[in-house]
């Protein structure tokens, strides 16, 4: 039973999560809000919060400048692409693991696992050698690949404990009732599971999306995705607060109110179901 | 017409042999409960019998063609299953509907045998519902619809009754039972539970670490269990069994006494000893009796009028012509 | 429970994915093994031939070697003391009933969303920038010398922004964790006259200890390979060059790469030890 609290202590611990809360965002909130100020506006000194004039001017610019479309498109083809891609590869694997348990299935599972342990930096040169020699270098299918591969264990165990999820009986059932696997899996299995993929697709996109270690290190101009583009605002075009601003809040607008549906996936997806 | 007969059926997983070779015919419209402990391998039989299970040796006849490699769709048999296994994304309506769905019948025969059903187990007004808006009992229902839709050759009931509460426990017992009387189709049903065994079935199959201990209608085992297992596991209080002297005056190794067949006594009787605890049902007393110098303790049923106390020191009299004898290894002495 | 026909269905459907990791395991790590042990400079002449453990060796005794060690140590560990003291503190906070509790959640967890390359010049422009940056204000404005962060303090400000960014994984984990917590427990507890203090040490500290171990084990796996943080912000300097950067330096800016190949196998090394323990526990929770 919950325990009833008393207003003023509810008050309290309202004001003091607000208060937190805020200051943990505040960083992403003064991107946005500098985002749509001059750049003399944004470098004012004592700094403006929300007596400016709100323009959309840098927007207009960095679009012009930087050929965003261009990064944005890439990031989506890269996040999306290598999503898709590992979905297909993992939807059959986590199917078999969860409904056709073997005595080496909780081995491979783990042994999934220890290969997205593996540093990246381990195998950069590998890698980075294999993509000169097949020609993948700074092309988004390289980066596909990639991405589908560091994420696909991640992919395989969430499916893995969604599907568990669902009761081995009901499939029998469904066995009992006729169908046959390939009814099995259009009638019973996907409706039970689209929600479980979804979850997964989601969080993956995200992941791939914030993926900034071969996104950096594999791309130079054509394939390059937003980690890339905002990562060449370092210098010293990152001295324009405003313009780097605008290009950070479309670089992460997307993805946060993706991630606003995805929390509750986030525990599961990232602690390979240890923690529920 | 769903005559099952099982010949020479062994089950292992790995190494583990669950189910040693087993002979056993179920007839035509018979109402067959197989019971056991927890383990005993009655489900994993019933498994077999539904195919959700390879066998490992022997065969399966369903009517007299052999089915063991016939795959469960095929067999003509429906399941209930213990959690229902209701799909949860669809209505009860879908649910009932789907393996006719699936046997590709036309949609106004699946209409005509839905309604069927539903109006015969009171769903008729929840038939647009989904399973996860019905109670425990609704949906026990829904799962036995979607079986009796299919007009099976044989119904299989996996501990239906087990995620229930006591109340409904019990009237879902005779809802089945009537549904049984109504049908006339051979069921196969298993439960733990000798109380569900007893009041159901045609024929119990009493089950102990896959080996059949004995089979027979419920008078029968209760009135002549063949061995100690058998005889400890039907009938509710459990049968006292004596060892030592007082078995050996009947001839026996063990002799059991069902705690209905003895009668208590102040002053009279043939055993003594004191009262520990009593449990009053109302209609009947149970007391457990302590040293009587027979057992540890001896359970006796008596009439719910019957007033001893708490240490009060009583004679017992056992029926002489109800006494099991069992020899050494625990088999009946005729 | 199934039937034969089934399982080799089953195989059928994990091959594709089980023969894609070995492949991306395999392959790499059979190539990063075969050139830590040669002299392999793809700018400075080539291939060079074997060279034994010598790249193993001067790996580890080269300057760098021990400044990357102490640096990736302070991050991994201040990054991993910040957020799991701090995680734990927010996610009893956030599971206090209050208003718009939802809201808050939303607000604590953004900055996991944000990808690494956007909070780490954010932070490192309009925050950290000594004239123009936010707590440059903030200190004049309390009267103080601003700090020019990333050169003087540089540690602290790494370790500040990757806090920040993973503060919502740990909260999160907690936070479920802890809701996981029957209140029973709790009240028992104080039906048994133990304070708050004493409630939290004994009762809630206890239910969450595994989920710490948890967020220590993957925050550390994470932690050991940030790298766009450091790209953006310090590019290695001012003492941040993580073991990883370090490697990432050999490999690809001085295209030293049998070196850098031999640090990519210390580095393999280092994250299969704590791999180890945290397969461990998810294991043991799938058999549960």
């Amino acid at each position: 039973m919950a325990r009833a609290v008393t207003t003023r202590r509810k008050s309290f611990n309202t004001a003091l999560a607000w208060a937190v809360g805020l200051l943990i965002f505040f960083p992403i909130l003064w991107t946005i809000l500098t985002s749509f100020k001059t750049e003399a506006q944004a470098i004012a000194s004592p700094p403006l919060f929300l007596n400016f004039n709100w323009t959309l001017e840098n927007y207009a610019i960095v679009q012009e400048r930087s050929d965003y479309m261009r990064f944005l498109w890439n990031s989506v083809i890269i996040a999306g692409g290598s999503t898709l891609l590992g979905v297909i590869v993992a939807v059959p694997a986590a199917w078999a693991m969860a409904f056709v348990p073997s005595k080496r299935t909780k081995d491979i599972l783990l042994w999934m696992l220890s290969t997205k342990m593996l540093p990246a930096v381990g195998v950069l040169y590998p890698i980075y050698l294999l993509f000169i020699r097949l020609g993948l270098l700074d092309t988004r299918g390289g980066l596909v690949v990639v991405l589908m591969l560091i994420n696909l264990p991640i992919i395989v165990w969430m499916l893995y404990t969604y599907f568990r999820e669902i009761p081995g009986e009901i499939l029998e059932a469904a066995r009992m009732d006729g169908a046959t696997l390939k009814e099995e899996i259009l009638h019973i299995l996907t409706p039970m599971a689209v929600p479980g993929i979804a979850s997964t697709v989601l969080l993956n996109f995200i992941l791939a999306w914030n993926e900034a270690f071969w996104t950096l290190n594999l791309t130079a101009v054509d394939a390059a995705p937003l980690t890339a583009f905002i990562a060449s605002y370092s210098s010293p075009e990152g001295l324009f607060f405003a313009k780097l601003s605008a290009a950070s809040t479309m670089a992460i607008a997307p993805i946060l109110i993706l991630g606003w549906f995805s929390q509750k996936q986030l525990v599961r997806g990232l602690t390979f179901g240890a923690v529920k | 017409m769903g005559r099952i007969q099982l010949k020479s059926v062994t089950k292992s997983f790995g190494d583990v042999e669950v189910i040693p070779p087993l002979d056993l015919t179920i007839e035509d419209g018979e109402f067959t409960v197989f019971v056991g402990p927890s383990g005993c391998g009655k489900s994993t039989l019933l498994r077999l019998i539904a195919g959700l299970e390879d066998i490992t040796s022997g065969s399966i006849e369903i009517d007299g063609s052999d089915a063991t490699d016939v795959p469960p769709a095929k067999r003509g048999l429906a399941m209930v299953f213990q959690s229902y296994a209701l799909y949860p994304h669809m209505t009860v309506r879908k649910n009932i509907a789907f393996p006719l769905r699936m046997a590709k019948l036309d949609q106004a025969e699946i209409d005509r045998r839905v309604e069927g059903a539903a109006s015969v187990l009171n769903l008729t007004d929840y038939l647009d519902r989904r399973p996860g808006q019905l109670s425990g009992g609704q949906r026990q229902r829904v799962a036995i619809g979607r079986a009796i839709v299919r007009e099976p050759a044989a119904f299989l009931f996996d501990e239906p009754l087990s995620n229930l509460d006591a109340a409904l426990r019990v009237g879902m017992r005779l809802e089945i039972s009537e549904l049984h009387e109504r049908l006339a189709t051979t069921m196969i049903y298993v439960t733990h539970d000798q109380v569900e065994a007893m009041t159901m079935a045609d024929k119990i199959v009493v089950l102990q670490a896959g080996v059949i201990e004995q089979v027979g209608s419920p008078l029968e085992l209760y009135r002549t269990p063949r061995n100690l297992f058998v005889a400890g596991f039907i009938g509710s209080p459990r049968m006292n069994f004596i060892e030592g002297e007082e078995a050996e005056k009947h001839g026996a190794h063990t002799i059991g006494v069902r705690p209905e067949h003895i009668a208590v006594s102040e002053n009279e009787g043939t055993w003594n000893g004191v009262v520990g605890v009593s449990e009053h049902l109302g209609s009947d007393t149970f007391f457990h009796i302590h040293e009587t110098g027979l057992a540890e303790t001896i359970t006796v049923r008596a009439d719910g009028e019957v007033g001893f106390r708490h240490g009060d020191r009583i004679q017992l009299t056992p029926r002489a012509d109800v006494i099991h004898r069992f020899d050494a290894k625990g088999l009946r002495i005729e | 429970m199934a039937t034969q026909h089934s399982r080799s269905v089953a195989r059928l459907m994990m091959a594709p994915a089980v023969v894609l990791l070995l492949g991306w395991m395999l392959v790499p790590l059979t190539m990063t093994l075969y050139f830590s042990f040669k002299k392999y400079l793809p700018l400075r002449g080539g291939d060079l031939g074997w060279v034994g453990f010598d790249n193993y060796i001067r790996f580890v005794s080269s300057s760098a070697f021990w400044p990357a060690v102490q640096a990736t140590l302070v991050i991994v560990g201040g990054v991993l003391v910040i957020t799991v003291v701090l995680g734990v503190l927010m996610a009893m906070l956030l599971d206090q009933p209050m208003w718009g509790q939802g809201v808050v959640r939303i607000l604590v967890i953004a900055p996991f969303f944000v990808m690494p390359t956007v909070s780490a010049l954010v932070w490192k422009n309009m925050f950290m920038d000594p004239v123009n940056g936010l707590l440059a204000h903030l200190w004049r404005f309390f009267g103080a010398e601003p700090i020019s962060w990333l050169s003087e303090a540089s540690m602290t400000s790494i370790v500040m922004i990757v806090s920040w960014q993973w503060l919502p994984f740990a909260t999160l984990i907690l936070l479920t964790a802890i809701q996981s917590l029957d209140s029973e427990q709790l009240e028992a507890a104080e039906m048994d006259g133990a304070p708050p203090l004493k409630r939290f040490y004994h009762i809630i500290l206890p239910h969450l200890s595994r989920a710490i171990t948890i967020v220590i084990l993957i925050q550390t796996i994470f932690l050991l390979s940030i790298f766009a943080e450091i790209f953006v912000t310090t590019g290695g300097a001012f003492g941040t060059r993580t073991l990883t950067y370090l490697i990432f330096q050999r490999v690809l800016e001085s295209q030293n790469v049998g070196l850098g190949s031999a640090g990519g196998v210390y580095a393999i090394i280092l994250a299969n030890i704590v791999a180890i323990f945290l397969m461990r526990i998810v294991g043991k929770n799938l058999d549960a």
